[in-house]
Formats: structure tokens, sequence, C-alpha cells
């Protein structure tokens, strides 16, 4: 959920090493720790979902049937129904982003960006059961704005996909501003006034400038908002329930047996489909994440 | 505003070279901006200011019976209010300590003698971002299955119990700890990187300070601010997990508030604005924090930034 800084450069002094043999000793709890943790877990998770034991003989066998099955169905529907959430919000949220990061930046006022940067900090946080119930209490079914509104008449609906959307934005838009603010702040004023000069326009300037020297951080934070919406179980869980379909409800749905036995495996399989996406995510994210850190200094 | 003085110089031959460039582009470029600027600014107010208040009218204003403080005042003697705080106050207590204690050493042994293993404990440390809650939770699910299947007449059986105990389901700690590594490993790095590490080790070293008294009164004071910033977003994290909770059946705070929002609508939302208006409190408290202590004007915002 949270913006990352590029972790490129050395340590302050790492030519020491004749400080003791045994320092790398002090690393080994945590190491021991996130193997126990989160390798088992992660473990388990990869074992259970490609193979498939035997109840009466208690063999275990090597099956691709979990990773089929759910990539099929309901399942592939909750699926694309995840990634197209996720990607519509993370570009509605990209584009309200930038253009509230450069009316901060433009303004140049201190107490505006300060204010600004407080309120992303805590709002991109703000995810979760306490968001979802601030909306329904303003546009749920009795909440305040749509009774004033009456936008039930308008066709208004919260527990819907669009529904779901607008509350998304509410955490993606400010986690854009944190992500976009430095870059935009990395666009020097002298750049505008050469291009200024040289007699480019302002949508020249953008085209040939401004976007490019962007485009790292752009998309960087396109797909870091895209991973936050796509991992985010908890705001919907208490809004919809079940009237949409989304990969974290369907895998939240077979493991709190909700459904039929032997669903567990199929949950696993989900939960491997949603780490690979997650990981070719940061895959795409980290490495624009160092490019784009060039222009910062 | 001693903050604002080093950029004062910054700021004025920029806008003398925009004073100068201004005539040949006339009051059309300074109008423009100004009118769009409101108008984002405006909308973007708006669209994260109004569920705010929307909610708290919601919380104090019946229709037809007019306002009443009700959803606030009855929250403490609600049913499970304090017990679900409580212990989601301390799985946070205990996750922030677990997640300092395991990566504080390690962080600080990178630093001094072991750069070789600095790559390992990174991605040790961010690999969590990659995998979403509910992914993490399908994996301990099974984990703890195995319990009962299999390990029931081992010993291990007991710890299996153990660490659900619910009373202080241990287990969340340990999810919870993985999930907060990412951030508390970004703050850390970021606290260590402003310090020289190895100097100040070899000088308080050579005064003759023994190695607690190293990482006691010479490393972690010059951490505070990081510290701070990864025990708060740690404290954040664990207030409002929902999932890892619900999936494996527990009742922490975020369990409870989804659990009353049938028969008490408003509480649900009173509580739910409540914790917002505690987060924004412990976020501004931090910031001042570290902005008190560190003079460097990079730290706060880091913290800010990594929110």
């Amino acid at each position: 959920m949270s913006s990352a800084t590029p972790t490129e450069g050395t340590a302050g002094g790492t030519r020491r090493r004749r400080r003791g043999p045994r320092t790398w000793l002090a690393a080994l709890p945590l190491i021991a720790f996130t193997a126990l943790a989160f390798g088992l877990p992660l473990g388990a998770l990869l074992f259970g979902a490609v193979t498939r034991t035997d109840p009466a003989t208690g063999a275990t066998a090597l099956t691709g049937e979990h990773l089929s099955r759910s990539l099929q169905g309901p399942y592939l529907g909750s699926l694309l129904g995840s990634v197209q959430l996720s990607a519509l919000t993370a570009l509605i949220g990209s584009v309200l982003g930038v253009l509230i990061a450069q009316a901060v930046v433009t303004s140049r006022s201190q107490a505006l960006r300060s204010a600004v940067l407080t309120a992303s900090g805590v709002l991109a946080n703000f995810g979760g059961v306490p968001l979802a119930f601030a909306f329904i209490a303003t546009v749920g079914i009795s909440g305040v704005v749509t009774q004033l509104a009456d936008l039930t008449s308008l066709g208004w609906n919260l527990y819907s996909f669009g529904g779901l959307a607008v509350v998304y934005l509410y955490f993606l838009i400010p986690l854009m501003v944190l992500v976009i603010l430095p870059a935009l702040d990395g666009l020097r004023p002298q750049w505008r006034e050469a291009a200024q000069n040289a007699g480019a326009g302002g949508w020249q300037y953008w085209r040939h400038v401004g976007i490019p020297v962007l485009a790292p951080s752009l998309l960087g934070g396109f797909v870091l908002l895209f991973g936050s919406a796509f991992a985010a179980h908890a705001t919907a869980a208490a809004l919809v329930g079940g009237s949409v379909p989304l990969v974290t409800l369907k895998i939240a749905d077979a493991l709190s047996g909700n459904v039929m036995v032997g669903q567990e495996n199929v949950a696993l399989a989900l939960g491997l489909d949603m780490i690979l996406i997650a990981g070719l995510v940061m895959a795409i994210y980290l490495p624009l994440q160092r490019r784009s850190a060039r222009w910062l200094r | 505003m001693a903050a604002m003085t080093p950029t004062a110089p910054d700021v004025t031959p920029e806008s003398g070279a925009r004073a100068a460039a201004r005539p040949t582009t006339p009051v059309r470029t300074r109008r423009r901006p100004r009118v769009w600027r409101g108008l984002v600014l405006g909308l973007g107010g708006a669209y994260f200011l109004v569920p705010l208040i929307a909610s708290f009218v919601f919380t104090v204003h019946t229709p037809g019976q007019g306002v009443s403080f009700e959803a606030y005042t009855a929250l403490l003697s609600a049913d499970g209010f304090t017990q679900s705080l409580l212990l989601s106050l301390g799985l946070a207590a205990a996750t922030i300590a677990l997640s300092l204690l395991l990566a504080v050493p390690a962080l600080v042994a990178v630093r001094l003698g072991a750069p070789r293993l600095r790559p390992v404990v990174e991605v040790m440390c961010m690999l969590p971002l990659v995998v979403p809650p509910i992914a993490l939770v399908t994996g301990i699910s099974t984990v703890l299955r195995w319990g009962p299947d299999h390990l029931s007449r081992t010993p291990l059986y007991q710890t299996f119990l153990a660490v659900q105990n619910e009373d202080f389901p241990f287990v969340l700690v340990l999810a919870y700890t993985v999930m907060a590594l990412p951030f508390v490993y970004r703050s850390l790095d970021a606290g260590l990187r402003a310090i020289d590490v190895p100097t100040l080790v070899e000088a308080a070293r050579n005064c003759g300070a023994s190695w607690p008294y190293v990482m006691l009164r010479v490393i972690l004071p010059n951490l505070r601010s990081s510290l701070a910033g990864a025990a708060f977003l740690t404290l954040a994290l664990v207030l409002g997990e929902f999932s890892i909770a619900s999936i494996l059946g527990f009742r922490p705070f975020a369990v409870w508030i989804v659990s009353i929002s049938g028969a008490q609508a408003r509480m649900s939302v009173a509580v739910s604005l409540l914790s917002l208006v505690i987060t924004w409190l412990l976020l501004l408290v931090l910031s001042r924090a570290g902005t008190a202590q560190t003079g460097t004007p990079g730290a706060p915002r880091t913290s800010r930034k990594e929110s």
C-alpha cells in the first residue's frame, strides 16, 4: 500500500569487514523468521495449488487441475473482474492524482503543499473497513448524500462495480499524489523556460519534455495503484459482500467454507494466480522506480 | 517557518526568470492555470471531504429525530468494543516489538559487517509486498490445518493450538509481522542511510562501550524518528487489518466493526470515523517528532512519503 523509495546506493561504510566474522549472526533471526512465517505458508500455498491428495489412500499426486479450474467459469470471471476494476481505478486514479499533484506544485504554496501531503499520507492508508462504512454513510442506500441528492432515482448504486470504483479512488488518488509529487517537483522550471525560448508551446513542452521525463514515474504509479486495488479485500468485503465478482472475495468465500468441500485447493490456486499477477506488477514497478529516481535529484 | 528560509533564495531567481519571460507570453498563461488549479483542488477537496462530513452527519443526525451523540457515547459500553480494541492494541504492540527486534539487528549487522547479506535481507523484507494478504492467509490456513491432520500425536500440535489461542492469537502476530516487514525495512533503511553506522559504532567501541550499550545508547537514539515511523505504520496496519483475522476466525477491532454494522450502523460509522481521526493525529505527532528531533529537512518528508 505504500510508495517505494529507490533502494539503490551503497551502505555508508561497507568496507570494514574485519569487524568480526559473526556480525551476520544478527541477521539470522530475521532470516529464520521469514522462512518460517512467510516461506512456510507460501510453500504450502504452492504445494496445495499443484497437488491433489486422495482422501482414501492419502497418496499425493501432482496435478494441474486446480490451476486450470481457477482459470475457468466463475473463478476466471472473478479474476477478470478484479483485473478490470483495478485497471480502471488505477487509470482514473493516476490521471486525477497527477492533476491534483500538478495543481499543488504550480501553486507553490507551502501550506497547501504540506496540507495535501499530510492528507494524502493519511488517506492513502485509509483503506479497508472504515472506508467502506464512510461511503455507506455517504452514498449508501440510506446515506446522507443519497438522501439529499436523491441519487437512487438517478440510478446510483454503491454496491456495484461503479460504486466500488468510486470507493477505491478514495485511497488510490492520494497514493498517486504521494508517488508523483516528487517527480513533478523534478521537472525544473528552467526546462519549460528553455522550451518556451526555443519557441515551443505548452502542448509541445509536455509532449517532448514533460511526459517523457515523467513517463517512468507515471507508469510506476499506475502499476502501484493497480497492485493496491488488485490486492484490496477488506473494503470490498465490507461493502458488496459477493455481488461484484472479485478474486479476493472468491478466495475468502472458498476458505471460510461457503462453498463445497474440496474447493480449498482452488482457493490456493487462485492465491497463486494473484501472487503471479502481483509479482508481475512489482517486476514492472521497481525498475521504473529506479529509473525515475534519476531525474529527482 | 525556519524550514522556509533555505528555499526562499531558490525561488527568487526562478520567479525573476518568470517575470522576465512574462512579457513574451502575456496574461493568458497566468490566468488559465489559476482557473483549472482552483477547479481541480476544489473538486478534489469536495470528493475527499464530503464522505467525512457526511459520515459525521450520519452518526449524529437521525432524520426526524434531530441531533444526538449517542453513537459515540454508547461506544464504551458496546458489547465487544473494549475487548476487540484491546486485542488489536495488544497484537499491534507485539507486532511492533517483534518486527523491530528482528529487523534492527539484521539491518545494523548488514551495514556493519555483512554487506553481502544486504540484497538477501532486502529481498526477504520486500517480498511480502508481492503477496496480497488474502493469498498469505490461504497459505497460513493450509499450514494450520496440518495441525489436526498430521501432527496430532506430536508435541508440535500443542504449539499449533497455542498460537491459535482465542485470547491472544499469536499466529496473527506472525502474519502481521510479515506484512509489516516492508514498511519497517524501508523506514529503518532510510534512517540508517542518514547516519554513519560503522563510524558511530567504532567510536563508541573505542571508548569502551559494550555492544548492548552501543545499540541502546548510540544507534537506537539516532534512529528515533525512523523507529517511530516504523512503529506508527505497523500500528495503523494492525488496527485496520481485516482479511487475515476474519478468515482465521478471530475478532480484533476491524472484524468487530463489521460484525456490529448490521445491527448498529450508526455506531460502526462512528468508530470508522474515530479511527481515521486517531490515525491522523498519530501521523501529525509523528511528523512533528521527526522535525523536532533530526535537524535534517529530509527526514520528516521521507516518513510522510512512505506512509
